[in-house]
């Protein structure tokens, strides 16, 4: 009933992505250093001390860099969802325009008043309120993470809403449990703190090339104690909600957690996989070993997944093909039950159209009977509903493997920093400077995860990705992707260009 | 109270949200207009700082307007935002250019090492205001004169406008005369702003020369303004509109506007004194030596703005209409959210005044004082 045009779905994907994680690139960064300017602030308010004043001006100018681009990048994303995405727009409108819309009321009006304050009222205002502002710009950039988060948790774990099918969208049901949606907690939790821990490790990095380079180097002594400090005990929470989200994904998003583990075949007392690499031939359904090496912790996947040792992992088999021991249904099955779903649905709008209400009637009960398989019916075969497994499964194991070595990096940084013997230890100050980039890696994985892992849907098992477009010729979408990827990446580039001036000017004599 | 309101009331109120939200960032546009003006008014070093600054400590206000007025159609009206955004791909498009352009620019212009130079981000800030503008007027007037989409029993958006083999995706918008003079309009009634705000923001006493310039500005821009804005009214007046009758059936309706303005009477009057506030701010800052003249030509733009945006939705108007299919038209009625999402965010909605309250509050604290050029030597963009 519909026909796709794949290459114009994919150039609309290449875009998101592209797009998506360009603000990714800048927007943990603001979550977290707005923070720390406010920690900053509020020493030099305690204290009293000029130099925490530089200290504060000069994180200040680096967070101003990179806020200004954040934004640009931003804007684009909320558009996108109407230019590329128009289909799944009309169809989530009713339940995700809400939490975007309470995001730009509130959080995003806190931030941009805040801001100018923050830049230009050390003149103007009282301290008192200049610090006010500082945290009001940390706490705004934190509830811009909220909204946006519940409406990508919901469309993880789709919660709260009723299919209409006069109007063939969802609806609103329930707005706390859309609000209060375990998936959107757990990702509002890992990711602000995974922004925390991005932020001093970008503090570190730069104190320590201070410290390399024997400049500022009482400055950079202590923000690194500050950085460390919040970096070691957000490193602790990224952890603790990372096993949370891990454990969401497994209970709403089972093929996800197999991909990300490359579980084929699903096992009991399951064990997770500490590192290892794929078989690039392994294919679905057949006999091959997925892993040409592996180290596994035993039972840990169980734990995990279930919170129970004995528990049940489905591997991808088990979900494409089913397992009937587990009252797990085939795809096959769902895919037969949504084409009757789309078709009664098509039969409906017709009737309704051509008003004959009984028939109308009739075909709409018809649909109500499989209408939650209606997502399956736009499949063309099983294993369309199969994400990568290599890219989500590399992508997971570089973020976890990074998420224990970042509280290493802070424990050492820290337990020198306290001993004022950090100039001495020579081989620490280049892990020291190269965190920040390794945070980077961290963030990206974390999202190609998420994002990856959750194809082909768009809407978790309601709506596929390849019917959520906009009917547009491929060219334009092309179009748009090169500007997109040429105009950020000028303006990337002139970002760096300039923080690393800032960054060599040092402070109190940067803005 | 907020769940007693009827299906009915909730879209009308949305719709006027929408409208203050728009109408505000039309004045907010000042932001805008004052990019425009740069290198006209601003010849050394020191004006231009003094220029860039006041003008860069709200720049986010009307971006972020701008936000939400995305935001807000989106949760109120979310076939339209579908329909429109995917439709009228082009003109969207453009439009976030230059805005993407402008959010670094402020930031980047002065740093040193920025890779592309000061005159390109002066560049960047112009295209943001003339381009920008214009298009975005384009976008608004096609409320009146309609686009060329037809939408199927699923609600998914066609377009059809080709010229020369290539479908055009909204950008058609700019060659109606209407839309290109509210277009036009709108890029000077913003630069009329623009100079109105520098006078207000800026301590002249030690540029005289800018001072000048800038009231020369105020009165050239309006008189540039004024044939468009009378263009667009006698348009508005004549023009046939998009009528819905109650059976839900569209048509094309002679003087619809017209008798929309007299079945709603106060729109007329609040238009009326929008057009009087706005030459009352530029004649008392072009030929008396008034600052004030800011306030009371944005409210004068203020309300003429809500008027614009209130009149193509209402007293059963199409507010979207389609130039190819009539019936696939939206009115505020058939393009809105389920009524629980309008309820719910009609709550939300009551934390408006607040923010709006916090808004206020902080621009007078920060523009108690005006910007001087000790100040501009210290921090400036
Ligand atoms: C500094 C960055 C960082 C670090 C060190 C970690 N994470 Fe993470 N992770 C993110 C940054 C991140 C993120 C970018 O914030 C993501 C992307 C989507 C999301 O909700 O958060 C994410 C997603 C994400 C997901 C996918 C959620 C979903 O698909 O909905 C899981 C299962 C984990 N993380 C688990 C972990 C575990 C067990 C970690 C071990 C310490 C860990 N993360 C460290
Ligand atoms: C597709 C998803 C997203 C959309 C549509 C989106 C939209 C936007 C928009 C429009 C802005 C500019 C706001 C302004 O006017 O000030 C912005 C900035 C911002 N966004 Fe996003 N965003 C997305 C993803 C995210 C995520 C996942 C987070 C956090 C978890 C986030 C956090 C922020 C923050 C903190 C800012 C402030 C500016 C900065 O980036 O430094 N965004 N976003
Ligand atoms: C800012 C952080 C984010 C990053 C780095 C990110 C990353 C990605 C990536 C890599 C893809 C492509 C997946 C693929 O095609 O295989 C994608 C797609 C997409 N993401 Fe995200 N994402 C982010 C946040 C969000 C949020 C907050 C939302 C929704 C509220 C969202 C909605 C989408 C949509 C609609 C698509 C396109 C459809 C699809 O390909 O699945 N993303 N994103």
């Amino acid at each position: 009933m519909i026909d796709v045009d794949l290459s114009m779905v994919n150039w609309a994907r290449g875009q998101f992505a592209l797009t998506a994680m360009y603000h990714w690139i800048f927007v943990p960064l603001t979550l977290g250093l707005s923070f720390l300017c406010a920690f900053f602030e509020s020493i030099y308010l305690r204290t009293g001390k000029e130099e925490w004043l530089s200290i504060t001006k000069f994180w200040m100018t680096l967070f101003g860099i990179n806020f200004a681009i954040g934004v640009a990048t931003g804007i684009i994303l909320e558009f996108q969802f109407g230019t590329n995405w128009s289909n799944y727009s009309w169809i989530v409108g009713d339940i995700f325009g809400a939490p975007l819309a309470i995001e730009g009321i509130f959080a995003f009006f806190l931030e941009a008043t805040f801001f100018a304050v923050m830049f230009f009222g050390w003149n103007r205002v009282s301290k008192r309120f200049h610090l006010f502002s500082t945290w009001m710009v940390a706490i705004g950039s934190n509830l811009s993470a909220v909204w946006i988060l519940v409406a990508n948790g919901w469309m993880q774990n789709p919660v709260g809403m009723i299919f209409n099918p006069e109007t063939a969208r969802f609806e609103m049901h329930d707005f706390a449990q859309v609000v209060f949606n375990p998936v959107a907690v757990s990702k509002f939790v890992h990711t602000s703190s995974s922004g925390f821990l991005m932020a001093s490790l970008f503090v570190l990095s730069i104190s320590c090339w201070y410290l390399i380079k024997g400049r500022h180097v009482q400055m950079a002594k202590k923000s690194i104690i500050v950085a460390c400090v919040f970096g070691l005990l957000s490193s602790g929470y990224v952890a603790f909600t990372g096993d949370e989200s891990a454990y969401e994904v497994a209970q709403k998003q089972p093929m996800k957690l197999a991909a990300v583990e490359g579980l084929y075949k699903g096992e009991t007392k399951a064990g997770i996989v500490a590192a290892g690499i794929l078989n690039p031939h392994k294919k679905p359904g057949d006999n091959q070993d997925p892993f040409l090496i592996k180290m596994q912790i035993p039972y840990l996947l169980s734990i995990l997944a279930n919170r129970s040792l004995n528990s049940f992992v489905p591997g991808i088999d088990d979900l494409v093909y089913g397992n009937a021991k587990q009252g797990i249904e085939s795809v096959e099955s769902k895919m037969i039950k949504g084409k009757k779903a789309i078709k009664n649905l098509a039969l409906f709008k017709q009737a309704k159209k051509d008003k004959d209400d009984p028939k109308a009637k009739l075909a709409l009960e018809k649909f109500k009977e499989n209408q939650e398989y209606m997502g399956y019916g736009y499949l063309n075969n099983p294993e369309e509903s199969i994400p990568s497994v290599a890219i989500p499964y590399y992508a997971f194991h570089i973020m976890v493997t990074l998420g224990t070595l970042f509280p290493i990096i802070f424990a050492l940084f820290l337990f020198y920093g306290l001993k004022d013997s950090l100039t001495q230890k020579r081989w620490l100050l280049p892990i020291g400077l190269i965190s920040a980039f390794l945070g980077l890696i961290a963030q990206q994985s974390g999202w190609v995860v998420a994002e990856v892992g959750r194809q082909p849907w768009a809407i978790y098992g309601l709506l596929p990705v390849k019917v959520s477009t906009t009917n547009l010729a491929v060219g334009n979408v092309q179009t748009t992707f090169f500007m997109f990827l040429g105009l950020f990446t000028l303006l990337l580039a002139a970002e760096i260009k300039i923080m690393l001036k800032q960054i060599s000017i040092g402070p109190s004599e940067g803005r | 109270m907020i769940s007693n309101l009827d299906y009915t009331t909730l879209q009308q109120l949305w719709w006027i949200i929408i409208a203050i939200v728009g109408a505000l960032f039309l004045f907010l546009t000042l932001v805008q207009g004052g990019q425009t003006l740069l290198w006209q008014i601003a010849k050394t070093d020191l004006e231009k700082s003094l220029v860039i600054t006041c003008l860069g400590r709200k720049w986010e206000m009307p971006f972020t307007t701008l936000v939400l007025f995305g935001g807000a159609l989106f949760a109120a009206f979310p076939k339209f935002y579908a329909t429109s955004f995917g439709g009228a791909y082009w003109v969207w498009m453009l439009i976030l250019f230059s805005f993407i352009i402008q959010a670094v620019s402020y930031e980047y212009r002065k740093k040193p090492d920025n890779l592309l130079g000061a005159r390109v981000y002066e560049l960047f800030l112009f295209i943001n205001g003339s381009l920008g503008i214009l298009l975005i007027g384009a976008a608004v007037g096609t409320f009146y004169t309609g686009s060329n989409f037809t939408l199927d029993l699923y609600n998914r958006v066609t377009w059809d406008y080709t010229l020369a083999g290539i479908n055009l995706r909204g950008l058609e918008a700019a060659f109606s005369l209407f839309n290109l003079c509210l277009g036009i309009f709108l890029v000077f009634n913003a630069r009329v702003l623009g100079a109105l705000y520098l006078l207000n923001g800026i301590d002249l006493s030690s540029t005289p020369d800018l001072e000048s310039r800038l009231r020369r500005q105020v009165w050239s821009n309006f008189f540039i303004a004024l044939p468009f804005l009378l263009y667009v009214l006698i348009s508005l007046l004549t023009m046939k509109g998009f009528n819905v009758d109650n059976t839900g059936t569209v048509s094309l309706t002679a003087s619809k506007y017209l008798s929309t303005l007299l079945a709603m009477p106060y729109l007329p009057i609040i238009l009326l004194c929008g057009i009087i506030l706005v030459i009352y701010g530029v004649f008392s800052s072009s030929f008396k030596q008034s600052n004030q003249g800011i306030w009371f030509s944005g409210l004068g733009t203020i309300f003429t703005g809500l008027v614009l945006l209130i009149l193509p939705a209402f007293n059963n108007t199409a507010f979207y209409p389609s130039k190819l299919d009539l019936q696939s038209s939206l009115t505020i009625y058939n393009a809105s959210s389920s009524m629980l999402t309008l309820t719910i965010m009609t709550y939300v909605a009551l934390g408006i005044p607040f923010v709006l309250a916090y808004v206020v509050y902080v621009w007078k604290l920060m523009d108690s004082k005006k910007l001087t050029v000790d100040e501009v030597n210290e921090e400036s963009y």
